[in-house]
């Protein structure tokens, strides 16, 4: 079942292109890793597919299975306001607001979704505590049971694992396989060519225009795999030379 | 006389207890309206807004209307609306557009009181304007009616709205992802301080008001990390001050609006203080 077809996609800011010729899919079950250089407009894409800004030209249509606000959204783990007052439970519970239309207050069963959506993400026992205490990976299970509230089907990540380390970057993506298995499609913004790799069954690589969509492996088999891995590696190379950054397998 | 013989004697007179009633409404919505002016980062909308208003009230002067409000309140609304709309796409950046606002009206409005003035005391008009001071205790039954109708409303939109307000405050792309339209929003909360400030102007006069709307939002984020904790200790907080503030100032003579928001500034400091041991 496809959930979103984009045709022809042309982004950018105040008229100025930033990518074009975007043409993919999104299906039930999908785990799509949008990958590209820095500035490719993978971000701006993003938020087209949230409909936070409109695409220049080109068209991206929502199917009847699924409703323009069934989008659970994760942002780049960025500092969010770090004096910001908010318990875990108010914060997951939020996600719950678009079904509310007109209804100021929470229903028993919104209240219940956000319930088993944070036993779910193991974050239950926190749910007194303010969420800027946690430490980032407990702040990233907030954002994703928050995500969760609002679909039970289609999650859009922005980078979720900047700035984690990596034992937690780990458990958060196999918290995104399970739910991927379970039936939650996913579409993520990453870095992280080797976890892109590991685990989505499909690539969408970006740059001033589309690269590559298609399936994992036939991306594999690609030369546009090839060429980009190794610039890939040549850049974390250098970076870890310079010691900001080490890249480990997951 | 001891003190409850001359808090009984004030109590008797009508104008103390709607100065008593309008202290405690203004308080309460500023404080409500408050901790989300904070955590966005519009305390100094709030206080460009007061100006404007400042501006607004000399012109209404000028003109010698009954009722101030019919032109302060439209007034403020719009500069708020303005001011919202410069914080995003205009080319003076935001708190420089405020600058310009807050500035603007007050030179504005001290020259109009000069030029067209229509009162013998040019400077006393400024300084109640500016400060509240004597103006609060010649209100009368209907400005307070006013008063007391524009808390319960703002009182009231705020319940209403409190989820979605939580939503856009703390993260205003996931809102909108979600089809919260999270610009209608600002827009109504840029309105509703707009109508508090007016409120409160008579109450603290237009210097002042500010502090009615950030320091109990300040003062309870020092003592609650979840939201709803915040905004219920910081109306718990304001209403206290209110209180304590007027019956200060009517035991002591001191100007009612200066009164109230030291007592606030105390209660900041205290709280601040102890959180640091």
């Amino acid at each position: 079942m496809t959930y979103i077809t984009c045709r022809d996609l042309k982004l950018g800011y105040d008229g100025r292109v930033v990518t074009e010729g975007i043409n993919f899919e999104v299906n039930e079950g999908d785990y799509l890793c949008i990958i590209g250089e820095n500035g490719a407009g993978k971000s701006t894409l993003m938020k087209a597919l949230m409909n936070l800004n409109k695409p220049i030209s080109g068209e991206i249509e929502f199917s009847d299975e699924i409703n323009r606000r069934e989008i659970g959204y994760l942002p780049q783990n960025k500092e969010f306001q770090h004096d910001f007052p908010a318990s875990v439970q108010e914060i997951v519970i939020s996600g719950c607001l678009s079904k509310c239309g007109w209804r100021p207050f929470y229903s028993a069963s919104e209240k219940k979704t956000a319930e088993d959506n944070m036993r779910q993400m193991d974050i239950w026992e926190l749910r007194k505590k303010c969420y800027r205490e946690l430490s980032g990976g407990q702040q990233q299970r907030v954002l994703l049971a928050r995500a969760l509230c609002a679909t039970g089907k289609l999650l859009l990540l922005d980078e979720p694992v900047t700035g984690l380390d990596y034992k937690v970057t780990c458990e958060f993506y196999s918290l995104l396989s399970e739910l991927n298995r379970s039936g939650v499609s996913i579409v993520m913004v990453s870095h992280d060519l080797e976890e892109a790799m590991g685990h989505a069954n499909k690539i969408l690589q970006i740059s001033r225009e589309q690269v590559f969509f298609g399936d994992k492996d036939a991306y594999l088999m690609s030369e546009s795999w090839k060429s980009f891995h190794q610039h890939h590696k040549d850049h974390c190379h250098k970076k870890e030379q310079e010691g900001v950054f080490r890249y480990e397998h997951c | 006389m001891s003190i409850a013989d001359t808090l009984t004697l004030y109590f008797s007179y009508p104008f103390v207890r709607y100065a008593f009633v309008v202290a405690i409404v203004v308080s309460l919505s500023a404080s409500l309206l408050g901790v989300t002016l904070v955590l966005k980062r519009y305390s100094f909308i709030g206080d460009g807004l007061s100006h404007v208003a400042f501006g607004a009230m000399a012109i209404a002067s000028v003109f010698r209307m009954i009722n101030n409000n019919v032109i302060v309140l439209p007034l403020t609304i719009l500069a708020a609306v303005l001011l919202l709309r410069s914080g995003k796409n205009a080319r003076i950046k935001g708190d420089a557009a405020i600058a310009v606002f807050s500035v603007g009206a007050l030179a504005l409005g001290y020259l109009i009181m000069n030029v067209f003035s229509t009162s013998a005391n040019v400077s006393g008009d400024v300084c109640s304007t500016l400060f509240g001071s004597t103006s609060l205790l010649t209100l009368d039954e209907g400005e307070v009616w006013f008063s007391v109708v524009l808390a319960v409303l703002v009182i009231g939109l705020f319940i209403f709205m409190y989820n979605r307000i939580f939503a856009v405050t703390f993260d205003e792309d996931f809102a909108n992802a979600t089809g919260i339209n999270a610009d209608r929003y600002n827009l109504v909360i840029a309105i509703l301080i707009a109508v508090i400030i007016v409120m409160g102007m008579n109450l603290v006069g237009s210097l002042l008001i500010s502090a009615l709307v950030i320091f109990p939002a300040l003062t309870a984020m020092r003592l609650y990390g979840d939201y709803r904790g915040v905004v219920v200790c910081s109306a718990v907080i304001a209403v206290v001050c209110a209180a304590v503030g007027m019956l200060l100032s009517i035991l002591t003579s001191t100007p009612v609006g200066a009164t109230i928001v030291t007592v606030n500034l105390v209660v900041f400091i205290v709280t601040s203080l102890i959180r640091r041991a």
